[in-house]
């Protein structure tokens, strides 16, 4: 199973890092793109990023290679060093440049210093994107994507004088949440209009629909039976506008 | 001296550090520190051209750190080079930084008051990284250099609203894939060439002939894939719209003409300079998938910027289509696309400054830039509507203006390459154009309500009343650059054999198809 050259050998063995980079790479990328949860998102980053500082490192892994500084005895600062103490101080033994038999034992630093730069500018980015994070938060209130995109909606149309849009109503079912083709649909003016007089929904309706789409598989049953009520409200809405007030208080 | 070409980065910076740490103490003293800063860095920049024009190999190089080339192999230590086209577009980056920090003064003031220092701060530092990435000659340094003029750029435009928060965390995710992918390429690279010298892993392709690698194949597809995001490519366009016109005006006005042609420069550069003509266009299927996909981009983004009521977001769509225009100049590989390319990189930035200062100035004045808060701009501004109507002349590609040139060249390139789709498309887009374009004077000019329909009733009847065409122009800070901007637009125009001679010279060097006539 683990012959020479099986694909199995390879992925497992001989390039057991640039599989995980892979896989890091690819659990990164679907957490920013799939996740719902702004902080979610960030976490994929952050894994998204470490995964190419994985790469990196591998390549410049050396096997029974050695940190590329002097060996003690040519080091001028380390404690093997002999001065000259008793005349001018300068050193016994110069630095010397390394012939070519010396270099293979020395691994590439180049990479690894790359990666310190890389890993600021990871922490930065992830810096500030928290604190955009934390702008939001405190803004909409939420850091859930669908949340705030409907919060959204509800902003521009706010500015335009149209009706606001509630949250259970317009759970995206019909689009996977976090897909971009949600954040094109916000602000169009006849969205919008879909939406009901605010009295078509008291509070508990709201919070069970919430909770059943985050639970998974039952969720599209519950929204379906949702979906068939949702008729008869809208008439009951339109008959009856007063209800407003009550509801509302 | 061969000096000017780190100025050019090092005044910003400078005038980055004095913004913030002195800033706190006196707020007026940002305004000043960045106008100054960036009118030296033009100086720089001016300079860097014309040492850059007249050496005999028609480039500046600077070794940063004293890492000579006499005493060290190219490739150690980060070298500054400043071609023809990385010092035409340094220029680009500090001319537009300049005007945009002389407009500055108010719109700051108004949108982010109480923070002038760190907006300054921000402002300037997000010159460095561009202009820096127009001169480094060092892989790796471009992607940290890309991260310093990504990073600032969502400071600037999370400063404004709420909304603009919202906004930059979609930038913030798809920047980081763009820019993480970015330097996943350049690891490829480094693992095959062994250096991190642009020069040097040219060399190093053309001596080991890299060109059927598989490696490298990766490591073009991932770096080109980065770069395409970063510079808001129609599928990968999504973060662009909505963070450009959500932000303050001075940051719109600066990324929207800067940040994406930056990028088109940074794909130029690698497909020149770095990979070389043979390997990017025959070794990989790019070649023949990219002209069809900037066809579709092309389309997409027109026709959405159709559908847009407002000014600014209208404008944000052109841009993604601008991209497609560049994209497919490069793409259709020959001699005349590219030329266009280059050319429209610059008149583009031109004539997006000039709309947007526009579009900056109309909604300081009337505080909305819905096509329906537009009627009777004409006679309430007219030097105004002046300026942003040459941007948008340039736009659509009429003859006085550098927009026309460009996109004649880039209608040569098609023409030559015959890719007729992609001609096709540039008319296309034209067409949409003009009608946005004319759409838009429509309504500044006359009275038109929200249907579409005229108000006035002809024989010199706009339509509207004393109220609305009272002479209210825009105050001087704003209106000047405006009309700089708007200068430049036609100057560039008039004087384009000047600039196409430059990046003729540029191209001479490069191995490019130049169709039936010339061979």
């Amino acid at each position: 199973m683990f012959d020479d050259g099986s694909i199995l050998n390879q992925l497992l063995i001989e390039r057991l890092n640039y599989f995980i980079y892979v896989v890091l790479l690819l659990i990164g990328l679907w957490a920013m793109i799939a996740k719902n949860n702004l902080i979610k998102k960030l976490i994929g980053m952050s894994i998204f990023q470490t995964a190419i500082i994985l790469f990196y490192v591998s390549i410049g892994v050396k096997d029974g290679a050695t940190i590329p500084i002097y060996l003690p005895e040519h080091d001028p600062h380390g404690s093997d060093a002999q001065r000259d103490l008793n005349g001018t101080g300068s050193l016994l033994i110069e630095p010397q440049v390394l012939d070519a038999s010396l270099i293979p034992q020395y691994t590439n630093p180049l990479p690894h210093v790359l990666m310190l730069t890389a890993i600021v500018v990871g922490v930065a980015t992830l810096g500030l994107a928290l604190s955009i994070c934390l702008r939001i938060y405190r803004a909409y209130g939420t850091v859930e994507e669908d949340e705030l995109l409907i919060k959204l909606e509800n902003e521009d149309a706010r500015k335009k004088g149209l009706p606001r849009k509630r949250w259970p109503r317009r759970k995206p079912t019909q689009n996977k949440p976090g897909s971009s083709i949600k954040n094109k649909k916000a602000g169009l003016p006849e969205r919008t209009r879909v939406t009901k007089p605010d009295s078509a929904r008291s509070r508990k309706p709201r919070n069970q629909t919430n909770r059943a789409d985050r639970t998974g598989p039952e969720s599209s049953h519950k929204s379906q039976e949702i979906e068939k009520k949702r008729p008869a409200r809208r008439k009951r809405a339109k008959s009856s506008n007063p209800t407003k007030e009550d509801n509302a208080s | 001296m061969s000096d000017s070409i780190v100025w050019i980065v090092l005044f910003p910076l400078l005038g980055a550090v004095i913004c913030t740490l002195f800033g706190t103490f006196s707020k007026k003293l940002c305004y000043p520190v960045s106008v100054l800063s960036m009118a030296l860095s033009v100086w720089a920049s001016v300079k860097t051209l014309i040492q850059a024009m007249h050496s005999s190999d028609h480039q500046v190089s600077y070794i940063l750190g004293g890492w000579s080339l006499d005493l060290f192999p190219r490739g150690v230590g980060i070298e500054f080079r400043a071609d023809l086209l990385g010092a035409l577009i340094a220029l680009v980056v500090s001319g537009v930084g300049f005007i945009v920090s002389l407009y500055s003064k108010i719109p700051v003031q108004r949108q982010t008051p109480g923070k002038e220092p760190m907006y300054y701060g921000l402002f300037l530092l997000q010159i460095v990284g561009l202009a820096g990435i127009t001169l480094t000659g060092d892989a790796f340094n471009l992607y940290v250099l890309i991260e310093v003029a990504a990073l600032t750029g969502y400071g600037l435009i999370a400063m404004g609203s709420n909304r603009a928060a919202a906004a930059t965390f979609n930038y913030v995710i798809l920047g980081t894939i763009g820019a993480s992918l970015y330097l996943l390429g350049v690891g490829y690279l480094y693992l095959k060439t062994g250096t991190l010298n642009m020069l040097g892993i040219h060399e190093a392709i053309e001596t080991h002939g890299l060109h059927e690698s598989p490696a490298m194949q990766v490591a073009f597809v991932l770096v080109l894939l980065g770069i395409l995001i970063k510079m808001a490519f129609f599928p990968f366009h999504a973060w662009l719209p909505k963070s450009y016109c959500h932000a303050p005006t001075t940051t719109s006005c600066l990324l929207a003409p800067l940040v994406t042609k930056v990028m088109i420069y940074v794909m130029i550069r690698m497909i020149l300079s770095v990979f070389g003509v043979d390997f990017s266009f025959e070794s990989t299927w790019w070649a023949e998938v990219l002209p069809w996909l900037v066809v579709v981009a092309i389309i997409c983004a027109a026709v959405m910027a159709l559908a847009q009521r407002e000014i600014k977001s209208m404008l944000a769509y052109l841009i993604v289509a601008e991209v497609g225009y560049m994209v497919g100049g490069v793409w259709i590989y020959n001699y005349f696309g590219l030329v266009g390319s280059i050319f429209h990189v610059i008149s583009d930035a031109c004539m997006t400054l000039c709309l947007f200062l526009g579009a900056g100035i109309i909604l300081e004045k009337c505080q909305t830039t819905h096509f329906d808060g537009l009627r009777g701009l004409f006679a309430k501004m007219p030097l105004t509507m002046i300026g942003f109507f040459i941007g948008g002349f340039s736009i659509i590609g009429l003859p006085p203006t550098c927009g026309f040139f460009s996109k004649w060249y880039l209608i040569t390139g098609g023409m030559v390459s015959e890719r007729w789709e992609y001609m096709i498309t540039l008319m296309f887009s034209t067409m949409v154009m003009v009608v946005l374009f004319f759409r838009l004077i429509e309504r500044i000019h006359l009275a038109v309500d929200e249907s579409g329909k005229n108000l006035g009733k002809g024989h010199g009847d706009l339509g509207l009343t004393k109220e609305q065409t009272r002479f209210d122009e825009a105050p001087l800070s704003m209106l000047i650059p405006l009309l700089i901007a708007a200068s430049i637009v036609i100057l560039v125009g008039v004087y384009n054999q000047e600039v196409a001679d430059q990046i003729e010279i540029f191209l001479h060097d490069f191995d490019l198809p130049t169709g039936v006539h010339y061979q």
